[in-house]
């Protein structure tokens, strides 16, 4: 993808509030004692980010100290040998019991589904939640799993031409969500 | 960033330091699917590997029968005595036989160096050298590779001596490739009929006596020693080797008391180590065993994300 | 059919006399003959190409009786002819092997029907080529073999050796060996060195011929009868064949093309088209070989042309039979390696197709006038890529194909009879289709 190709959708400060957004929703659909038993899972690499984020805002105005999780799904891609080479592959780690607790998945964007659908086949051979909830940055619609987020930070349905990313100060250097042409 | 683009892995001699540190890299998170209370991801589902073992093993193949399946591929299990080999049929044939059944990848071992390389390039499916001959053995050296770096921390630099029969080892030319590559500094010794010379030409120090091979090495790698070498007049008795090249108690003294000992298996106890030294506190010939586990699915799941559709 | 014509403006180079110049020859009724003595004679104008005596090739298996699928007496003289020459000596490793008159009598039989060119036939050494006893080397000779060998094979008795080469003499019949110590480098693959140790293919030591060359010597110099090394591959046999042959031992030395052109590191791929025995050896042995050729030492390049069918080839190395084709390919690789490289002159490379073989075989070479009208007709610079496809023998087992090469037989005429032509206009008796 080329830079130049890709108009800037969302700016960091529009990324900032969105987040708050979301750790506000979460801490009102759950009361004090609730929120001390969830716990969040980032799923590697752009997911890590916003859940790092979305723990740390909820830490301020709470002062519970949520555990998170590195999930990284490539072994349970749907499309190995279908595509040229594999991604590669990040580290997993659940620093925590995933039986019974709360837990809260954290992607960026929210597409096609299939990244949370083996998401939730990874978490089931790591144990057995009490309940799942996702929370992501940008739902840009065009769904092709039956998946729908939970918590959505910016709402942006664009067609399955376009391309919508997420670029973070920690990885890229700047907050920002983008728009571009599939090639 | 370095991306995985081959079909088969021959032999490391073939790869980059990127490449080879690409494959230590995946096995990392493999491992921890090991340590995991479910020990299956479905990676390979849908995908039929063949373990054709020409020539008999039952570690190595063991470990790659247990890697594919907890990548959940279909498994089909071949040997010498089971193919039509035995009744005539040419390598090339069987592997295209074997392909016509629509096989995603062939893990082979064969008595033949370079065998592979003739499937590979008449095959369509991955192929998985799980050694050839005296050639190469790049899992083994992968997994040895890797239990240097969870020990140490690192290759670069450290030094690494293989003791044994050099000559006839696909192990030790799988080592010593992949080790010089990733920067360690490799040195060979043992009989002078087993020791060739010429690894010099690739930088690697060569020494006919132990003490001089092990004194300052960060890791030692005892390689299995033949009895039917001592008929081909290498070496005068097994008992000899074990007196002069063996790690024993008298021996050991030359090591440093932090170097790890590994040995690729199986071990003549008593022969090229002793006993007390392969089950000791420097041996890590178990954790061998263990991370080929990871090593292998990391290479069967790199190699499974590269075949044409 | 023409039977008398004139071969004009050719280079004519025929090192048996000395002569590399512009001149006409003139050829009727399978003989030489002055271009004046033939009146309303067919003019082929040769015109940049070189005219020279039919190159004759010491070291070719043709496979047969035994194993005709990868060859035959008729397809291995057709190749023969593609390459420019006139001569070939049959090495007598068949199934059978001719080491009876019945054998060599068959296959003259089968010559005398097939073959495009001469085919010239040895006997064996030993009965069944197994370094036992010696076959009838008196009856052979009756039968008409220029020589004996137990080509790929080496007899490892010193004292059978001794005895050939003392009856031999009584027959005049030249000992062409082999030389293998059969237990140095035993079920070798390759050339033990760099490349073998790395590709943990099993060696064949350098010591391995040159144990058997020195013993060669000795024996040559103790009974003072001739031996002919074959396929000579190492610069210590280089130097001990020198220091003989100046102290007038009768020893003699033949270098194959690949031996010249190749080196052991071709083997790091596996490709069986590089599996010979002798192997392929190092650089440095390659070097010493070419030197061999500049200083005399080697008289002769003979091709060892020893087909294989692909089945044969497409298997595991070490399954792998050793040999590959030459025929077609020693012409165009001496040219690139030794001409154009300036190893060696024309002139002194066509003598070691030519003058050098005929010495060893008592033969007759050269272009004079009276001579059997046998000619190859080579261009030494036309540019041109290997294709083995085309190749007349019946095996493809080469490592030359696809090779870039400058050089090439254009036209061989075996006793006034043009065999083999690709010169335009001008038909041969085997033609590509």
């Amino acid at each position: 993808m080329q830079k130049q190709d890709r108009t800037l959708l969302f700016d960091e400060k529009k990324i900032a509030g969105a987040i708050d957004k979301v750790a506000k929703a979460i801490c009102s659909d759950f009361d004090k004692s609730e929120l001390s038993e969830i716990a969040f899972l980032g799923i590697q690499l752009k997911g890590l980010p916003i859940a790092r984020r979305i723990v740390d805002s909820i830490r301020k105005s709470s002062g519970l100290e949520i555990p998170l999780g590195k999930l990284d799904i490539s072994m349970y891609r749907d499309d190995i040998g279908m595509r040229k080479t594999l991604p590669q592959i990040h580290e997993t780690d659940i620093p925590f019991d995933i039986n019974n607790r709360t837990i809260v998945l954290v992607d960026d964007v929210l597409h096609t589904g299939r990244t949370i659908r083996a998401a939730l086949d990874a978490m089931t051979d790591y144990g057995r939640p009490a309940m799942i909830k996702l929370a992501v940055l940008v739902d840009r619609g065009m769904r092709e799993f039956p998946i729908q987020a939970d918590y959505v930070g910016l709402l942006h349905h664009v067609s399955g031409k376009d391309h919508v990313s997420v670029s973070w100060k920690e990885l890229e250097g700047r907050d920002a969500v983008y728009l571009s042409q599939k090639k | 960033m370095t991306r995985w683009t081959k079909k088969d892995l021959l032999a490391l001699y073939d790869l980059s330091a990127e490449e080879i540190q690409l494959i230590l890299d995946t096995a990392l998170e493999f491992k921890k699917v090991s340590e995991r209370r479910v020990k299956k991801v479905p990676a390979l589902r849908g995908k039929t590997v063949v373990n054709f073992f020409v020539e008999p093993s039952t570690r190595t193949r063991a470990s790659f029968e247990l890697a594919e399946q907890r990548l959940s591929a279909d498994i089909v299990n071949m040997s010498a005595s089971t193919s039509s080999l035995s009744k005539g049929e040419t390598l090339l044939d069987t592997a295209k036989n074997i392909e016509a059944l629509q096989v995603d990848l062939i893990v082979m071992r064969h008595s033949a160096a370079g065998a592979h390389k003739m499937l590979a390039k008449n095959l369509r499916c991955g192929v998985i050298n799980a050694g050839d001959g005296a050639h190469e053995h790049p899992t083994q050296a992968l997994l040895d590779m890797f239990t240097i770096i969870q020990k140490k921390g690192k290759l670069e630099g450290l030094k690494v001596a293989i003791v044994g029969d050099i000559l006839h080892s696909r192990v030790a030319r799988s080592n010593i490739w992949g080790l010089i590559k990733l920067g360690a500094k490799v040195t060979i010794g043992g009989p002078a009929t087993l020791v060739p010379k010429e690894f010099r030409k690739i930088g690697v120090r060569v020494c006919d006596n132990l003490k001089d091979t092990i004194e300052d090495a960060d890791v030692v790698n005892l390689l299995r020693i033949q009895h039917e070498r001592q008929r081909e007049s290498f070496f005068p008795s097994v008992n000899e080797y074990a007196n002069i090249f063996g790690l024993n108690r008298e021996t050991i003294k030359y090591l440093k008391p932090d170097a790890l000992v590994m040995h690729p298996g199986p071990i003549n106890r008593g022969v090229e180590v002793e006993a007390s030294i392969a089950d000791g506190p420097q041996s890590v010939i178990l954790e061998q065993v263990t991370n080929g586990l990871a090593v292998r699915m990391a290479v069967l799941y790199l190699v499974a994300g590269c075949l044409e559709k | 059919m023409k039977t008398s014509y004139i071969l004009k403006n050719g280079r004519v180079i025929d090192p048996s006399r000395g002569i590399d110049r512009k001149m006409d020859i003139g050829v009727r009724e399978g003989k030489i003959v002055s271009p004046s003595k033939i009146k309303d004679a067919d003019v082929i104008d040769l015109k940049g190409l070189v005219v020279a005596p039919g190159f004759i090739d010491m070291h070719v298996h043709l496979r047969q009786p035994g194993k005709t699928d990868s060859e035959t007496v008729r397809t291995g003289t057709r190749a023969a002819a593609a390459g420019g020459f006139t001569k070939v000596v049959a090495m007598p490793n068949t199934s059978p092997p001719t080491d009876n008159p019945g054998t060599i009598e068959l296959v003259k039989r089968i010559a005398k029907d097939e073959a495009v060119v001469k085919v010239l036939l040895c006997g064996c050494i030993s009965k069944n080529q197994e370094g036992k006893e010696m076959t009838g080397i008196g009856s052979l000779k009756k039968a008409g073999v220029v020589a004996l060998t137990d080509d790929g094979k080496c007899v490892q008795n010193h004292e059978l050796m001794r005895h050939v080469l003392e009856y031999s003499k009584s027959f005049g019949l030249p000992i062409l060996d082999h030389c293998e110590d059969e237990k140095l480098g035993s079920g070798g693959m390759m050339h033990e060195g760099t490349w073998s140790v790395l590709l943990g293919l099993r060696g064949i030591p350098a010591a391995s011929e040159e144990i058997v060359v020195a013993r060669d010597i000795i024996l040559a110099e103790m009974i003072d009868w001739k031996i002919h090394f074959q396929h000579i591959s190492t610069s210590g046999s280089v130097r001990m064949i020198k220091d003989a042959r100046k102290r007038g031992v009768k020893v003699t030395a033949e270098v194959t093309p690949h031996h010249i052109a190749l080196t052991d590191e071709e083997i790091k791929h596996f490709d069986t088209n590089y599996k010979m025995n002798p192997p392929l050896r190092s650089e440095e042995h390659r070097r010493s070989l070419i030197e061999g050729l500049k200083d005399g030492t080697i008289t002769v390049i003979a091709t060892d042309h020893a087909p294989h069918t692909e089945t044969e080839k497409l298997v595991e190395f070490d399954y792998a039979p050793f040999g590959i084709v030459g025929l077609e390919t020693a012409v165009p690789v001496c040219m690139t390696e030794l001409y154009h490289k300036k190893h060696l002159t024309l002139s002194k490379l066509i003598s070691k197709f030519t003058v050098g073989p005929a010495e060893i075989l008592g033969l007759k070479t050269g272009l004079a006038e009276g001579s059997v009208a046998d000619i190859t007709i080579i261009d030494p610079s036309l540019k041109h890529k290997i294709d083995a496809s085309s190749f007349f023998t019946k095996s493809r087992n080469t490592p030359f194909d696809g090779c870039e090469v400058r050089g090439k037989a254009m036209a061989t005429i075996v006793a006034g009879n043009i065999v083999y032509s690709c010169i335009a206009g001008i038909p041969g008796i085997v033609a590509h289709r």
